[in-house]
């Protein structure tokens, strides 16, 4: 007949399993490779060297020299590692805050529920970057104010999933069943619950890594946070915009382009990591 | 016998599968409509009756045009004399050929549905046919300017009902039009085709209620698997198991509730795994070892249709 | 029904809202005020460095004179109340009451913010239509991902490049600030004003403009496979008809929502994107406030910042209200939905 007959299109590529499997190892290796560098380059290494100060990017400096000498591509790795140190340790005690905060509501009275979500309201209406720049300012700036600052804003959505899986499964038959056996409270919360959400717990993490990363370089760029003479990349950017008008352009381009290059990695990891664990919420 | 004249749609040997892929490109055919074969007249009310399950609703979408990309068809489908190929399909459809869907989530939730009932199409006097239809389907004037969640669930189905008949098509696809209704409210539904038949108009009705069913339709085709194991008038299936022609349909007025209610034994084959050929083999009882060599062709018996080996 | 029954139920919503903003409002008065006193910084310290040699005596006279020795619960009180006659104080940086500097920065921000607010919205969805009707196709792959890569740029970085392209590079707009150097307020022309605003809004536009158009196609998706456009298609509506008649009407909403519930992101983006673009508008001096101790500035901008975003909550819940008949029109009495 002469109706059409469509070819559905095969699916292209490796399966999802393996991609997040090399996905995952390229992140490590990336992350592990920043991290190193970023201890072994010596400091003497980006000292200023006045004899080859505002070098265009070339192949001994892919990044080029900023206006004292110093090379580009080893004040970015450092600045990375430096990221990536921030990063790890305030998405960290986000997601264990969320984690805690996630399982409270879901567990405890309903008053608490609610106060809980209340304050999640409050955290969000004080807009993020306003919140930290704040909380910055109460800790004097400097590493520990930026690092509270980002553990105290980023758990809210992750807090609220959590406290969604919890409810779901604490209304599962087995957890009745083993309520019925006389099980305490704290006993199922470990034995049942943990389990169950540490898979979320884990992509929860992987994707607020990201955006820690991006508010720590956006703090550390408005002038928080960290000292100038440390090269964080917030603070590269930040110098950077004196020299643009005289065309030093390498200065912001690259240890911008490095930085997006991270944060994609990771936000790449932790999609895919959530349709591994959730390929019902994953759309094509 | 009837006259050609009034036969309107023809569909002979219509198959239709879903390539699907498993595991990397190892790919699969999933038949769910295999040799279909029915046809619709003018003036009269075709009921396509099986159980749920057994892939009617796609019947319709595969008259309509409305099957997913990874559908495959073959088969012959003809409207009014003429091959019915998509381009056809296109133009026919909601001008010559009409759906009336199932429930009230076809309608769009965030729009008034005389709107909805009146469609694309805007002018006076389709303004003015749809109220003429509304009041005669009994539906408030006020209605039309309701939201579909505001309806009750009679007036919905007289909503849908309506957007075919203000659509003025001559074949009408009425797909499970009466679950979920109280008895009267199914009752009156029917009436509406029936009404739509004798204005001159073909109607299918896609059912899984034989007993319903028996009360308008002119024709019968029994449905089961994928596929149409019978066609007979009705009259035939009101007379008894001696004047129907297929043990499946005998078996299906055995289990009707005034016939002794009498299930049938077994389970409809899944799509995944079709008996070699009689469908109704391996919940047949008068199985002999000729039924399974190929699938039993449509014949002609005693005025009907039907695909069985032994049936005479 | 009646129209007035519709007052009376958005009433009653809005109601309950009032009161959970105005607790959460208080509370962030609570939040803001007991940050900046944890602040190790010596404010009176800050204040001498702008005036210049100040004797001991001086400076205990400014600390009394500012409450500095009271207790901070007295003081917060002291403040809240000042705050509710509207008297936010006076800014240390600027030398002129906060509330002055707000009403002038505002507006210089809400320009910004709101060309940025339409362009991401317009730019959004309708690349989320486009890639919702294209779906799977290859324009739908590389919009994706286009859109994916843009929601891990920096908005910083993105103004930086933007200024070196557009400013350094092609010379099309200036460099910064929100009207030619040397040009009285007054006399700033339209053109002008918008020629520095552009530049700035784009870059505003881009942080949010992705996850409008992810989500859009999404809710595309999901229309164009639901029950009712599948009897749209049944009843002969080609694709652009489907859209005007149900795939825009379905989808707008939640975009909408989406945009007046990102209030939040677009203050932040905008501190950002002033920075860089050395824009004098709220956001600009929020950082220049936190980095200079001003904390009554500071603090007059995070109360002011905080308005702002419930009231862009606010109006995506009025909106929800008005706009969707399922919440605007009540149910008939007596009947149930579905039987
Ligand atoms: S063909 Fe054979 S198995 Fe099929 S219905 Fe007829 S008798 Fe039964």
């Amino acid at each position: 007949m002469d109706s059409p007959i469509v070819i559905d299109r095969p699916r292209r590529g490796v399966n999802r399993r393996l991609q997040t499997m090399i996905t995952c190892i390229v992140l490590l290796m990336v992350a592990a490779g920043i991290l190193l560098s970023g201890e072994w380059i010596p400091s003497d290494a980006v000292t200023p060297d006045f004899s080859r100060k505002g070098l265009s990017p070339s192949l001994e400096y892919p990044f080029g020299t900023d206006w004292l000498g110093r090379d580009m591509l080893l004040r970015t790795l450092k600045g990375l590692a430096l990221s990536l140190k921030v990063g790890t340790i305030a998405s960290m005690v986000s997601a264990v805050l969320a984690t805690l905060i996630g399982a409270a509501a879901a567990t405890g009275s309903k008053w608490l529920d609610a106060a809980i979500n209340w304050l999640i309201d409050l955290v969000m209406g004080i807009p993020h970057l306003v919140l930290l720049i704040l909380i910055s300012f109460a800790c004097g700036r400097g590493l520990t104010g930026l690092v509270i600052g980002i553990a105290v804003t980023h758990w809210t959505s992750l807090a609220r999933l959590v406290r969604a899986e919890v409810l779901q499964i604490r209304s599962q038959p087995y957890i009745m069943v083993s309520r019925r056996l006389g099980h305490s409270t704290g006993w199922i919360l470990l034995r049942h619950i943990l389990p169950h959400i540490l898979p979320q717990f884990v992509v929860g993490l992987v994707l607020m890594f990201p955006h820690a990363i991006l508010h720590e370089a956006s703090l550390s760029f408005l002038g928080y946070g960290l000292p100038p003479d440390e090269p964080a990349i917030g603070i590269i950017l930040s110098e950077s915009m004196r020299y643009l008008t005289g065309g030093m352009w390498w200065l912001a381009f690259f240890p911008g382009l490095a930085l997006v290059l991270l944060v994609l990695l990771f936000d790449r990891l932790g999609e895919n990591l959530r349709m591994l664990l959730d390929p019902a919420s994953a759309h094509e | 016998m009837i006259d050609p004249l009034s036969l309107l749609l023809d569909v002979q040997n219509l198959s239709v599968s879903f390539r699907r892929y498993q595991r990397g490109l190892a790919q699969t055919n999933l038949n769910v409509i295999s040799d279909l074969s029915l046809t619709a007249r003018a003036g009269e009310i075709l009921a396509v009756a099986g159980a749920s399950g057994s892939g009617k609703s796609l019947l319709a979408h595969a008259i309509l045009g409305l099957l997913p990309a990874n559908a495959m068809l073959s088969g012959v489908m003809r409207y009014d004399g003429q091959p019915l190929n998509a381009v056809r399909q296109k133009q026919l459809c909601g001008s010559e050929i009409a759906l009336i869907p199932q429930s009230v989530t076809y309608l769009d939730p965030l729009m008034r549905v005389g709107d909805q009932a009146r469609g694309a199409e805007k002018s006076a006097e389709r303004m003015e046919r749809q109220r003429e239809v509304f009041r005669r389907l009994e539906l408030p004037l006020p209605s039309e300017r309701l939201y579909p969640f505001q309806l009750s669930g009679g007036m919905a189905r007289r909503v849908l009902f309506s957007t075919a008949i203000i659509s003025d098509a001559r074949l009408i696809i009425a797909d499970e039009p009466t679950p979920g209704m109280h008895l009267s409210q199914a009752m009156e539904a029917l009436s509406i085709l029936r009404e739509l038949a004798d204005a001159g108009k073909a109607v299918i009705l896609i059912t899984h209620d034989v007993d319903l069913a028996l009360n308008v339709a002119d024709q019968i085709a029994v449905f089961y698997a994928g596929t149409t194991l019978e066609e007979t008038p009705a009259a035939d299936f009101a007379a008894g198991p001696d004047a129907l022609r297929h043990p499946y349909s005998r078996a299906l007025w055995r289990a009707l509730p005034q016939n002794g209610f009498e299930p049938i034994p077994g389970f409809q084959p899944y799509p995944e795994a079709l008996p070699d050929g009689c469908l109704f083999g391996p919940r047949c009882e008068l199985k002999t070892a000729a039924c399974e060599q190929e699938t039993p062709p449509m014949r002609t018996v005693r005025g009907g249709k039907v695909r069985c080996v032994h049936a005479a | 029904m009646t129209s007035l029954q519709t007052l009376r139920r958005l009433g009653g919503r809005s109601g309950k809202q009032l009161l959970r903003v105005a607790t959460l409002l208080l509370a962030t008065t609570v939040v803001a005020f007991a940050l900046v006193s944890l602040s190790p910084v010596d404010p009176v310290q800050q204040y001498v460095l702008g005036v210049g040699n100040v004797s001991m005596e001086q400076r205990a006279a400014i600390a009394d004179y500012w409450g500095l020795n009271d207790p901070p619960v007295q003081r917060y009180f002291l403040w809240l109340s000042a705050l509710l006659r509207g008297d936010m104080g006076t800014s240390l940086l600027y030398r002129q009451p906060v509330a002055v500097i707000i009403r002038e920065r505002f507006l210089n921000t809400l320009a910004l913010m709101m060309t940025s607010w339409l362009l991401s919205g317009l730019i959004g969805f309708t690349l989320g239509c486009v890639m919702g009707l294209r779906r799977g196709r290859w324009l739908d792959r590389v919009l994706r991902a286009l859109c994916l890569m843009l929601s891990s740029v920096p908005t910083f970085w993105l103004g930086l490049v933007f200024l070196l392209i557009f400013s350094v590079a092609l010379g099309w707009f200036p460099i910064g600030l929100s009207r030619p150097i040397g040009v009285a307020n007054a006399d700033v022309t339209f053109g002008q004003r918008l020629h520095h605003l552009a530049l700035p809004a784009l870059t505003l536009s881009f942080i949010s403009f992705a996850s409008v158009a992810l989500h859009t196609r999404q809710k595309l998706i999901d229309v164009l496979e639901s029950d009712y456009v599948l009897f749209a298609r049944a009843r002969g509506e080609n694709t652009w008809t489907i859209m005007k008649r149900h795939g825009f009407r379905n989808v707008i909403l939640p975009a909408l929502t989406l945009q007046f519930a990102s209030f939040s992101e677009l203050f932040g983006g905008s501190v950002l994107a002033e920075n860089v673009f050395s824009y004098p508008g709220l956001g600009a001096a929020v950082s220049a406030a936190g980095l200079n101790s001003d904390v009554p500035l500071l603090l007059g901008v995070t109360i002011f910042s905080t308005l702002f975003v419930f009231s862009g909550n606010l109006i995506a819940d009025i909106l929800y209200g008005v706009i969707d008949p399922r919440i605007r029109e009540e149910r008939p009495h007596g009947q149930s939905n579905r039987d």
